[in-house]
């Protein structure tokens, strides 16, 4: 009995590590589906006529994404112009001044920010933009992206600039340097990179939002040429060809898919690759 | 009785029985068989050399000191009397071990049954904080598939008597382990491990994260438990080495330096190095 | 925090000569940029609850328990929908939890270092993927082979279970589960890994130490003391899970009904937030989807919340004993 309960013990032992092993390749497996998915179906359909011509009319075979490629880049950089200062300024502040308790409550509900549905951002930004404005427009989607982009860019933010070492502060401080151009230009300077891999990964997770964008930039078949005309953006450009009934646009939405699933990965991947450079270089 | 289970190789350890007479005090070096014998033992972390060719005869029912500067692979080597420093995925090692005359790093030798005949306490005490005081005490015994809770109760209550805290406890068992003082947690970490009734016991610096009146108690308890079981104590409080144990080991630079009787080694030691380190000169 | 690391400019008082208006001003407006998470806060419950009192005020908490979601009469009830969120939520957490669980213990306790970097890459870029793109490979790959594999051989052999019975579409609540499910993974294993890697190694070394193998060192050492932290990590997937919206919507069927069987169309509360604010018409149609997003605010704020307190109150049970 000893003998066999032993064995039963290494079983077990085997079984787990195995399970856990097929759970882990489980788990990716939907990310190499999907990346097939959308390489094998959208490949054929990223060309030139994709990245510079307009949508065409309902049911007309052809045209492109090239207004919804150059809208999402406007409401990112309005986005990145709401989101970056407050959320930055917010991080410094919260990671050189304050009290314990305040802080506490800063990071618990930038937290609760950013569990809020994307769709609620939308729904609010509606209210606060569209219907005073009385109409759909970049404005309000550059808004409601930045101020998603608000908490996530304050908690990266605070996380790299508590890991620039007191010393620094201390010697700035020493030699008489203001507290605030130490913390601007001691303390964020040396923590830069890691701020700047921040935005960028809150810049991608926002690129890729529809929800809020659905009533706020809510679309254009055309180019926009003001700020407070609705705006076409990939994403919504992505859902509207996807859930229509034209297979011509169906294509589209794949090669819509594909140039957006590799803007995502690349700057993943790059910010990886920069803040592994940095811990090698430190060690 | 349920019997603990066995490894396939080795035959059944000698079981204490505490009716017998107490053995004879203080065995010399030599003498009967060693509970561990060393020989030629090299251990490698990467191509970093931190144990070499050390060779020594721990003997039974005593209990042996190691003593030596920072880093001078004192805690490398009693862990590998247990094959724990195989956790460190980088380790390697060449010579022989032999507990009670068997090979513990045969081929077909598992770690998993070498641990539970060498048992090990550990600098800062840990007993697991979800678990009660009695389920800490039974978690050795449950693992090896022992279910009857009345042996599970007379063991638990055997070696919390030999930890000397039998007393303390007996009121509360279904209390939180982590409830307990610095000390007692310490004394409950040793009743843990003397639950599955090791052959051998390790312990590696077990009462310097204590005061001296529960250093005191440790000290105390360790020659109570000589007299059942073999102990090898890592220390680097000489005062307790001299108090406690009956040979010592001077280990420097990964090297044994000199091993004897305990009275001879702080009194005459052969070698320049010892009682340089005895003296204090370095250290 | 001790006096060696503390980052805290300010943390102790300074003498006030040191102080000038530079930074008192640059102080204040740090503060005011970090304050802005409160005034968003207040911002959203406001505009919401602004939105929505035409309809609080109509049908009261009749609103959460009737089915009636017609727009033309002018009777909306937002049942289906709480419904709809739950169940596939639900769903989501069975199939996401247990299989984030042991990747997370996979990771930290079993897989080899280069394993390791490739799998945390791997899980990080599934995290990055916009929900739309998910939810695009959904209708054209995943629930055309849901229908035509998965739910016919759920069907065959679950069949007598009244969720597995009824037609099969492929676009249902199950599949909205399922893409649900996709996304929160990386969430779940992510949070999950961090706690796990919390744990203190001398736990492991204490079982390891009395002759444990590696999963009853994990078992007892590892899981056992973090499962206030996993619980903290599910809670939050379960945060995440609720609010999807994307991805549900192109899968889900978009039908506001309340039926047995998980082949059948659904909708959840966000999803009919997107697809008819849009197209809503009147007053009380707007203030009936303003309360739907109420009610998952509401409910998404208290979840997260309650995530965030678990994982920030763990720092493991009994971390120093009293003396």
């Amino acid at each position: 009995m000893n003998e066999n309960f032993h064995q039963w013990r290494k079983f077990k032992n085997t079984f787990m590590q195995v399970l856990t092993c097929a759970c882990a390749l489980v788990v990716v497996l939907p990310l190499a589906l999907v990346f097939y998915h959308v390489l094998k179906s959208g490949i054929g359909s990223v060309n030139w006529a994709f990245f510079t011509q307009l949508p065409k009319p309902v049911g007309e075979v052809g045209g492109g994404m090239a207004n919804a490629i150059v809208g999402t880049f406007v409401l990112l950089g309005l986005a990145a112009l709401v989101g970056v200062p407050v959320g930055v300024l917010g991080g410094v502040y919260l990671s050189e001044y304050g009290a314990e308790r305040l802080n506490w409550w800063i990071r618990f509900m930038a937290d609760v920010l950013n569990g809020v549905p994307s769709i609620i951002w939308g729904m609010v930004v509606w209210g606060l933009m569209v219907v005073p404005m009385k109409g759909y427009s970049t404005w309000a989607g550059g808004v409601v992206l930045g101020l998603m982009m608000v908490p996530m860019i304050m908690r990266t933010t605070e996380e790299v600039l508590r890991l620039v070492p007191a010393g620094y502060r201390e010697a700035a401080l020493a030699l008489g340097i203001a507290p605030w151009r130490t913390a601007l230009q001691i303390v964020v300077r040396t923590a830069l990179r890691g701020i700047v891999t921040g935005i960028l990964l809150a810049l991608a997770r926002v690129s890729g939002e529809t929800a809020p964008l659905l009533f706020t930039a809510f679309g254009n078949d055309f180019w926009t040429h003001r700020l407070r005309d609705p705006i076409a953006a990939l994403p919504l450009q992505i859902f509207n060809y996807g859930i229509s009934a034209y297979d011509d646009w169906h294509r589209q939405a794949w090669a819509g898919a594909l140039v957006l699933l590799l803007m995502v990965a690349v700057v993943n991947v790059s910010v990886r690759v920069l803040t592994r450079e940095r811990f090698a270089a430190r060690a | 009785m349920n019997a603990l289970p066995q490894a396939p190789e080795l035959p059944p350890p000698v079981k204490p029985d505490t009716n017998a007479p107490p053995p004879p005090p203080a065995a010399q070096p030599g003498s009967a068989v060693p509970a561990i014998s060393v020989k030629d033992l090299d251990v490698f972390f990467g191509s970093n050399q931190v144990l070499k060719r050390v060779t020594l005869d721990i003997s039974a029912h005593a209990v042996t000191a190691i003593i030596g500067p920072s880093g001078c692979g004192k805690s490398t080597f009693l862990r590998s009397l247990n094959r724990m420093h195989e956790l460190v995925p980088s380790a390697r090692m060449q010579g022989r071990i032999l507990l009670f005359g068997q090979d513990i790093y045969g081929r077909k030798v598992e770690p998993v049954v070498v641990r539970r005949r060498v048992g090990m306490v550990f600098q800062k005490s840990n007993p697991f904080p979800t678990m009660s005081i009695a389920e800490n005490v039974t978690v050795g015994l449950r693992l090896n598939g022992v279910r009857n809770r009345k042996v599970l109760c007379e063991r638990m209550e055997q070696a919390l008597a030999m930890a000397a805290l039998w007393d303390e406890v007996k009121d509360r068992l279904t209390a939180p382990a982590i409830s307990l003082s610095g000390g007692q947690q310490q004394r409950l970490c040793i009743a843990r491990a003397l639950a599955v009734q090791p052959e051998v016991l390790l312990m590696d610096e077990p009462a310097s994260a204590l005061d001296p009146l529960a250093t005191a108690k440790i000290e105390d308890l360790i020659l109570e438990l000589k007299k059942q079981y073999t102990i090898v104590i890592v220390t680097h409080n000489m005062q307790q080495a001299a108090r406690i144990s009956d040979q010592t080991a001077f280990f420097y630079l990964g090297e044994l330096i000199e091993f004897g009787l305990t009275p001879k080694l702080f009194t005459h030691p052969s070698k320049k190095q010892t009682e340089d380190y005895v003296t204090g000169r370095f250290g | 925090m001790d006096l060696a690391t503390d980052t805290r400019l300010f943390a102790k008082p300074q003498p006030a000569a040191r102080r000038g208006a530079g930074d008192r001003g640059f102080k204040w407006l740090t503060l005011a940029m970090a304050v802005t998470v409160f005034v968003l806060i207040v911002l959203i419950g406001y505009e919401l609850a602004n939105g929505s009192n035409l309809s609080l005020r109509k049908f009261g908490w009749h609103f959460l328990f009737s089915s009636d979601w017609d727009p033309v009469s002018s009777q909306f009830g937002a049942l289906p929908f709480i419904f709809g969120t739950l169940v596939t939520s639900a769903i989501a957490l069975v199939i996401a939890v247990p299989l984030s669980l042991a990747t997370a213990v996979y990771l930290t306790e079993i897989a080899p270092p280069w394993q390791r970097q490739i799998l945390t890459l791997f899980i990080e870029l599934l995290a990055a993927v916009p929900s739309v793109i998910l939810g695009l490979w959904g209708i054209f790959v995943m629930v055309p082979w849901c229908r035509e594999h998965l739910f016919s051989w759920l069907r065959r052999t679950l069949g007598f279970l009244p969720i597995f019975q009824g037609p099969i579409y492929g676009v249902s609540m199950l599949a909205g589960g399922i893409i649900i499910a996709i996304m929160i993974l990386p969430i779940i294993t992510s949070v999950s890994r961090e706690i796990l890697r919390s744990v203190p190694g001398l736990q492991r070394e204490a079982a390891y130490a009395l002759g444990a193998t590696r999963w009853e060192a994990t078992r007892i050492a590892v899981l056992s003391y973090a499962r206030k932290g996993l619980f903290g990590a599910v809670i939050l997937g379960l945060g995440r899970a609720l609010g999807e919206t994307m991805a549900v919507t192109m899968v889900i069927g978009n039908r506001p009904e309340i039926v047995k069987s998980l082949f059948a169309p659904g909708y959840t509360m966000a999803s009919v937030i997107a697809n008819e604010f849009t197209e809503a018409t009147t007053d009380i149609y707007f203030s009936a989807l303003f309360e739907i997003g109420l009610v998952l605010l509401g409910v998404t704020v208290l979840v997260n919340a309650l995530a965030q307190l678990l994982l920030k109150t763990f720092a493991g049970p009994g971390v120093t004993p009293q003396n």
